[in-house]
């Protein structure tokens, strides 16, 4: 047999590339996982509504209604077993007018064939009573016990790390530029030379459809397809407890109202298509339509409590369903493409039906070593006063706060750092720790922040980037002089 | 659980000069707890002179402004705890803080005394659009990374807002080689102090464009250049206005917001105009025994008011302890509270309300008008009857005014229940 680089190549280090990646770990075979950012959770993960739906959205027997269900099934056992932040808040789609009651029955019964649990039409009142800032004109409403929130870059990067431990080859700031067939298995050409593999996933997110045309003559097209959020501070957090939904319409769900696990209130996003697939702008009127859609639903919301605005791209493919599994012509070449709404809660799913698929026909043992349990961070302000002064005694940098807002201490930032698939961006400490998440919004922790990764990665200064490199917080003499 | 007399939160300009005004009014008890690790606050990083005109009458930088009390305070030996956050005050004012050596340590206290200051409001505060790429500071952080980590952070700079830290940063960036190429202000006029506009753009020739705002940043990676516009008299971009300005950095300097997370947090009721603490004429909140001053309390220009303000929060809070200690507060004495409301351009007044059975000789109220005025007066009505009409050239929000009530004056009203401060036109 023909020797490869690697039994599977993942392309894409989102929340299904590292699902998929750990999933595949429980099989005795070699992987890589290749991203071209410098950190997973990177793209359409990082900037999304970070639901958890209940799954009565889909058309019955899709591939979305599918993984999206299971995928909620799984994420209360799986947030337990790798330690990420996951809450069934439940959810709320609302009905404005009795015009419009047709429709909600309609999505009662999708959810119901779809196998969604506890699903009822509740009043206009007791929606009311339920969440008090609701809109008056709110005549009745879908309720979902089982939605829930959950933390986008928790769940990817405990995957992440997950699949790390399990003996996943994180290739991080590599890009794919061109895929190969040959006559078993894939030669991907990347930006840092080529890798082959047995087998290629390709979670690529808004760049699926590339990779997917590249090695399949059944062409899919992907139309980055952007939201607009704005974020508010934790004192807004409260608003609501349930994700408030409008009935949704051509674009997707509309416009949500929803508390975040963490406590703040996340209202968005707008459903702009566009072709630049690193668009990742907001735009005044995308956080105008925001602000005014959001307001339909709910009352009062305190806007001065503003502190970021966001923009995400979904990944939307034509049929408007996922793509999953291997095109025809592209034997060995697994798709999960297309993965929009609601691809976070059907990550797990995704992640798993590749895996076993991929895991059967590589004919691999499983491993008897993995390790599906993993710890995660520390956080010192989720401790009682005991718990944070006993940690503090054994590890005195936990007593040092960086970041006020949040209260992060030096000790959970280097421990982010240092971790198996540590940081070494900025944005890849706020993803996992959340220094410099809150109300100032990095505005005191930056510099620090900065000399602790300075200082842990022995670079200098001048070298601590944002994200990837090109985003370099400070300049040098030399840079932009003539 | 330990004990003090007077625990300050905060030892910036205002923890100082209250903490020394504490000690002078005879309170050996006194702990200051500073989260950054050096005593002065925000001054340490306001390398630039134009302190202490008013406290000391010469011109000092704010390092040395701070070095004049933290000097004081080291000569007193008034006890003090660097790297040390405080996470928690509670109604009965116990103080939870967090540092390195102590762990975690709840201290209680007979008297607080908040100096936390303030933060600056963030770019997601404005919903500027565009994209987030590295290059986008604000000011007071761009400050710190130059003046106290020696850093450079831009070479072609834009700037929003023209409150002080702005125009300072303005001139301090140009002085380090960068080229500032414009500072855009979104009102009709600027937030800052008129000698800075001086000092800071004309010295320099930086353009300074009122009613203007940011539309729109470009770059993923890193800054590459951002939209300003012109707006309207509701603050709305005007089409067709937009110029590009090619750039690698901007900075925000879109105001300060008194950070009162903990002063919340002891479910003390917040001024939503101020956004700081509602106090009376001692500076004590609406929780007994807790006192605020300085930026925390309300946004000040000028340090020398911070202290002036914070002696009398110290001052205060000992008079608070030293009554407690001897006698008790007297717990059913109604005592004679006085509204002081703000109206017609006057956005507020610090303090919110008077006691009049604990009016010192001579009470300052502090106040921001809500416009650009040329012009006119400021009026002041006890239940109603002008006693005070002041006129003035020019009044602006960017600028803190004054006026004084004093003791004869009050003595003279016995059944006073309200005294509003307003502008008047002539």
């Amino acid at each position: 047999m023909k020797e490869f680089d690697y039994d599977v190549a993942v392309i894409g280090g989102g929340v299904i590339g590292c699902s998929t990646a750990r999933e595949l770990s429980r099989y005795d075979m070699k992987i890589c996982l290749l991203e071209k950012e410098e950190d997973v959770c990177s793209g359409t993960s990082k900037a999304n509504s970070a639901i958890v739906h209940a799954g009565y959205d889909a058309e019955n027997g899709s591939w979305k209604a599918r993984f999206n269900v299971e995928g909620n099934l799984m994420m209360e056992e799986l947030s337990k077993e790798l330690d990420f932040e996951f809450k069934r808040n439940g959810s709320m789609v609302l009905c404005f007018s009795e015009d419009d009651m047709g429709s909600l029955k309609c999505l009662y019964e999708k959810g119901v064939k779809n196998g969604v649990q506890g699903l009822s039409i509740i009043s206009g009142d007791e929606a009311r009573k339920m969440e008090p800032n609701l809109s008056e004109e709110v005549v009745a409403a879908l309720y979902a016990p089982t939605g829930g929130i959950v933390c986008p870059f928790g769940l990817t990067i405990a995957m992440a790390e997950n699949a790390c431990e399990n003996g996943v080859d994180f290739i991080m700031n590599t890009k794919v530029e061109n895929i190969e067939k040959l006559e078993e298995g894939y030669a991907l050409e990347t930006s840092r030379g080529k890798i082959t593999a047995r087998f290629a996933v390709n979670a690529a997110g808004v760049y699926s459809d590339v990779f997917h045309n590249m090695v399949s003559e059944k062409k899919i097209h992907i139309t980055p397809r952007r939201g607009d959020y704005c974020l508010l501070d934790k004192e807004a957090g409260d608003h609501v407890k349930n994700t408030i939904f409008q009935l949704p319409g051509k674009y997707g769900k509309g416009i949500l109202v929803a508390p975040t696990v963490h406590g703040n209130l996340l209202i968005g996003p707008t459903a702009i298509d566009i072709e630049d697939k690193e668009a990742t702008a907001t735009t005044a009127e995308g956080l105008a339509e925001t602000i005014a859609k959001s307001a339909i639903s709910v009352k009062n919301i305190p806007l001065r409590q503003t502190i970021t605005s966001f923009a995400g791209l979904r990944a939307h493919e034509d049929s408007d369903d996922f793509i999953i599994g291997e095109p025809e012509d592209a034997k060995g070449f697994f798709d999960a493409a297309g993965i929009e709404s609601p691809g976070l809660s059907a990550a797990p799913a995704i992640g798993k039906y590749l895996g076993e698929m991929i895991g059967t026909r590589a004919g691999a043992p499983k491993k008897e070593d993995f390790k599906a349990k993993r710890k995660g961070f520390i956080r010192l302000n989720q401790l009682s006063y005991e718990e944070r002064a006993k940690l503090i005694k054994e590890r005195p940098d936990y007593g040092v706060i960086i970041c006020r807002c949040e209260e992060i201490s030096e000790g959970e930032i280097v421990d982010a750092i240092r971790r198996p698939l540590g940081a070494v961006s900025m944005d890849g400490i706020k993803r996992r720790v959340r220094a410099g998440m809150g109300r100032c919004q990095a505005g005191f922790c930056t510099p620090k922040t900065m000399e602790i990764l300075a200082r842990e990665r022995n670079i200098p200064m001048e070298k601590v980037c944002k994200n990837s490199e090109g985003s370099e917080l400070l300049v040098t003499a030399e840079q932009g002089e003539e | 659980m330990v004990q003090h007399d007077i625990i300050i939160i905060g030892g910036g300009p205002a923890g100082l000069a209250a903490a020394l005004a504490a000690r002078e009014a005879g309170i050996q008890d006194i702990l200051i707890l500073e989260r950054d690790e050096i005593l002065g606050g925000i001054l340490n990083q306001c390398i630039h002179n134009g302190f202490g005109l008013h406290t000391f009458k010469e011109e000092l930088t704010g390092p040395e402004y701070a070095a004049r009390y933290i000097k004081r305070v080291m000569e007193e030996k008034i006890p003090y705890k660097l790297n040390t956050i405080v996470i928690n005050i509670s109604k009965d004012k116990e103080v939870t803080a967090i540092n390195r050596e102590d762990g975690l340590v709840t201290m209680k206290a007979k008297a607080v005394i908040l100096a936390m200051g303030c933060r600056e409001r963030p770019r997601g505060a404005l919903n500027i659009p565009g994209y987030r790429p590295a290059g986008i500071y604000s000011a007071g952080t761009a400050q710190r990374l130059m003046n106290i980590e020696g850093c450079q952070v831009g070479k072609e700079v834009v700037i929003l807002g023209s409150g002080d830290i702005g125009l300072i940063m303005a001139r301090r960036m140009t002085l380090e080689g960068a080229k500032v190429k414009v500072v855009a202000e979104l009102m009709p006029y600027s937030g800052g102090l008129k000698r800075n506009i001086a000092q800071c753009l004309d010295d320099y020739g930086i353009p300074l464009k009122l009613s203007h705002t940011v539309v729109n940043i470009e770059g993923k990676k890193r800054v590459t250049g951002v939209t300003i516009a012109q707006v309207d008299e509701n603050r709305k971009p005007i089409p067709g206005t937009e110029e590009y300005y090619s750039c690698d950095t901007l900075l925000l300097s879109v105001g300060l917001i008194p950070e009162n997370e903990l002063t919340k947090g002891a479910g003390i009721g917040i001024n939503p105009v101020t956004s700081g603490p509602n106090v009376d004429n001692c500076l004590e909140t609406e929780l007994e025994g807790v006192f605020a001053c300085g930026n925390v309390l309300h946004v000040h220009d000028l340090v020398d008011y911070v202290s002036e303000e914070a002696a009398l929060a110290g001052q205060n809070a000992a008079e608070y302890v030293k009554k407690e200690e001897s006698r008790g507060r007297e717990e059913d004495t109604v005592s004679h509270k006085v509204t002081l409301s703000a109206r017609d351009g006057v956005r507020y007044t610090v303090p919110q309300t008077l006691d009049l059975d604990r009016v010192k000789d001579t009470t300052i109220v502090r106040f921001r008008v809500a416009d650009v005025y040329k012009g006119r007066s400021i009026a002041v009505y006890f239940d109603g009857q002008l006693v005070e009409k002041r006129k003035k050239r020019i009044l602006a929000p960017g600028e803190m005014e004054q006026i004084l009530l004093k003791k004869e004056m009050l003595q003279k009203y016995p059944d006073l229940k309200k005294i509003e401060v307003c502008t008047e036109v002539e």
